[in-house]
């Protein structure tokens, strides 16, 4: 698709690639001594609302940025809407619509100057007064950017990337830093914008913003995808559709307990049970370095077999991370109170109890055994 | 919307026009500290009638001698007295009457001092029966262009277009870098060189307003004259512009913050304030650095508007100053084309 002469090519490379906006194959950028993006393969095909999930630090930025040309890959090929950076650049420009992270606009300048200023950069585009629209800043159309909230500012962004009407989106972290009713509005916003069929590339670490937003997300840790699908199917990665959470005391007349110290699973690792049912394509090799002052040395913390509560249909895993016992759990109202004649039978008393539905933070922490806030 | 406005080379000048009339402080800076300064110096260094010189003398007999000086008014104090007067800048001169003649006291490093001395003697020796020997006459010329406001008005001009351009641009382009506006703009479809064209056009139309301004004000108020061609005078003005533009430009570069920059800026300027002349002729200092003095973008600028405006020089009389300010135009001009650092 590259070769295509230039001239007729926006038409006919929209044609050749159809189907396809984003492509990268093996892509890799260090700077320094840090592999911030290390190997990384991505499709995104048109029309779809794609997310980069991870930690600070997990390469998503240096990830979107290549993609934006604003960073050159050391390795790797990168092709956007079938054009590449380097002899493409010009045309892609106009047609991908960009927001950075912590851009600040002109303080001085009023929304509408600056919009005003976008918009002249496009050959094509929406008007000024349609981007203001869209991203309902009416009544601060005349206000300076100075005296704009923190969710106005990013809706500011969002129509600056907006009035080039462009094919592909991209938004590094839209809502960091915004409270939670700027960004329930900002995720109204791409929502309307998926809606009008726009594909969109968001970069998050929040993982209700993509399970939210997002057709598929690829997680990404250490500048690898560990894990690609839509939320549901990574979700079932997993194993249930539910996460009991418990913790332990030891009851005093227990005779049962203390014996097995290398029970299988009681430390912090994912145990896969059979064939996880749904799970695709991703590879859970598991990577859970135990953290320091973690479980069984805290007299506070019962040691608890893990092999009967395995055996309860039901339940798919069993981790422990810093004396909270996780279980991931199908069918829950039958699974919970065999979990309940489980510990009794071991002797233990459940000092805390909770369960919820899995999240993409659940499939994060199975994958890498850390939280997402944890960086 | 017209054509105009959808032009984003006129959309980026424009958003430089707003940003700089929204800033109260560098209006001051550009506008009204300039005439702030040729009004002080205007009045710190205005003709007066030639002064009167204060000295001192050792004797009654003496005193009157001297203060039969139309140039000197005498006063009467002992050594001890007049050595005080003198070292704490009382008096210009002590005379002190010895049993046989009289002995000056006087610092001849001062100008004021040394010519205290002449007059004095003159005073003595005349009082003592000394008769010229040829007759003389005065014509005295108190004409425009040869006072110091004449002198330092082109000065000010000078160092005033090197900190409104240099300000101008370094300090804008790094505060964008440093907010990462840069980097957005270079994400979107902007043509770079629109950015920094943007620049020069706004700087231009300002430069207008702050030469006419400033020179008409000095025109006014104390009657500066401009003896060579206005249009000169004006195409000096934007070569000195786009010199210090590009200098500002160069300087900001690669700065990745406004401290950064601001240490920068005052680094290449200091040298100029003290060595171009803007206060005193750059003539004083050694020989043996005056190639490097010359060859200062400030010194050929406000040396060429001197000529212009004192001397009513023309540009061909006056190409290697206008060559100087044109290299410090393209040199830094290219060098910060290609190091300019967007993100």
């Amino acid at each position: 698709m590259g070769e295509l002469k230039n001239g007729a090519a926006g038409e006919a490379t929209r044609a050749a690639g159809n189907g396809r906006s984003l492509l990268l194959r093996g892509v890799k950028k260090a700077f320094a001594d840090v592999k911030a993006v290390d190997g990384l393969d991505l499709e995104v095909a048109r029309g779809e609302c794609f997310g980069l999930l991870g930690p600070n630090g997990a390469g998503k930025t240096t990830t979107i940025e290549i993609c934006e040309g604003l960073t050159a890959p050391d390795d790797g090929t990168v092709e956007v809407l079938g054009l590449n950076w380097r002899t493409g650049a010009d045309e892609l420009r106009q047609r991908i619509g960009i927001q950075l992270q912590e851009t600040q606009f002109p303080d001085k300048l009023t929304v509408e100057e600056t919009l005003r200023m976008f918009r002249s950069f496009f050959k094509r585009g929406i008007s000024v007064d349609e981007s203001i629209a869209t991203s309902q800043l009416e009544e601060k159309r005349k206000g300076r950017v100075g005296t704009l909230s923190g969710g106005q500012k990013q809706r500011l962004a969002m129509a600056c990337a907006l009035v080039g009407d462009p094919e592909l989106l991209f938004l590094d972290e839209p809502t960091t830093g915004l409270d939670p009713q700027a960004r329930r509005h900002l995720w109204d916003l791409v929502d309307e914008l998926k809606h009008a069929g726009r594909t969109i590339i968001l970069t998050t670490h929040y993982m209700d913003e993509a399970e939210r937003l997002c057709d598929r997300v690829a997680i990404m840790d250490h500048g690898k995808v560990i894990a690609l699908g839509t939320p549901k199917e990574l979700i079932a990665l997993v194993g249930g559709e539910n996460i009991v959470e418990f913790a332990v005391v030891e009851s005093h007349d227990s005779q049962v307990s203390e014996s097995r110290p290398g029970a299988p699973g009681s430390h912090g690792s994912l145990v896969p049970k059979g064939e996880g049912p749904g799970a695709p394509t991703s590879h859970i090799s598991q990577v859970s370095e135990s953290r320091p002052g973690a479980p069984t040395s805290t007299v506070a913390h019962a040691v608890v077999d893990a092999g009967p509560l395995l055996a309860i249909p039901g339940v798919q895993s069993h981790r422990v991370d810093a004396g909270l016992h996780q279980l991931s759990v199908s069918e829950l109202h039958s699974v919970v109170p065999r979990i309940f004649a489980a510990l009794t039978a071991q002797g233990l008393h459940l000092s805390e109890f909770r369960t919820h539905s899995a999240t993409l933070e659940d499939v994060f922490v199975s994958l890498t055994g850390r939280n997402l806030r944890d960086e | 919307m017209s054509k105009l406005e959808t032009s984003s080379l006129y959309q980026l000048t424009m958003v430089r026009f707003r940003l700089f009339l929204r800033e109260p402080e560098a209006i001051f800076w550009i506008f009204i500290f300039p005439i702030l300064l040729a009004v002080g110096l205007g009045i710190a260094f205005r003709n007066r009638p030639a002064d009167v010189l204060q000295v001192g003398a050792t004797t009654p007999q003496l005193t009157q001698a001297l203060a039969a000086d139309k140039g000197l008014t005498a006063v009467t104090l002992d050594e001890a007295a007049g050595t005080h007067a003198l070292a704490t800048g009382n008096i210009l001169l002590l005379a002190i009457q010895g049993p046989d003649g009289v002995a000056y006291k006087y610092d001849d490093t001062n100008p004021d001092a040394r010519t205290a001395r002449l007059l004095a003697d003159r005073a003595v020796q005349t009082a003592a029966g000394r008769h010229d020997a040829v007759r003389v006459g005065n014509e005295l010329v108190h004409e425009a262009g040869s006072r110091y406001i004449d002198f330092v008005v082109p000065g000010l001009l000078g160092m005033n277009l090197m900190g409104s351009a240099m300000w101008g641009l370094g300090f804008s382009i790094v505060e964008g870098r440093q907010k990462k506006l840069l980097k957005r703009l270079v994400a979107s479809p902007m043509p770079k060189w629109q950015y920094l064209a943007a620049f020069l056009l706004s700087r231009l139309a300002m430069l207008l307003i702050e030469v006419a301004v400033f020179l008409a004000f000095t025109w006014l108020v104390f009657g500066v004259p401009f003896r060579g061609s206005l249009v000169e005078l004006g195409l000096l003005c934007l070569m000195t512009s786009l010199a210090f533009s590009a200098l500002g430009l160069l300087v900001a570069s690669r700065a990745r913050t406004t401290e950064a920059v601001s240490g920068l800026m005052n680094l290449v300027m200091l040298p100029m304030w003290i060595l171009s002349g803007i206060f005193f002729s750059a003539s004083r200092f050694p020989a043996v650095i005056q190639p490097l003095v010359q060859a200062l973008p400030l010194t050929a600028a406000i040396s060429a508007m001197r000529g212009n405006m004192l001397q009513g020089l023309n540009l061909g009389q006056q190409m290697a100053q206008v060559a100087i300010l044109l290299a410090w135009f393209v040199v830094p001009f290219a060098v910060s084309l290609r190091i300019f650092r967007w993100k």
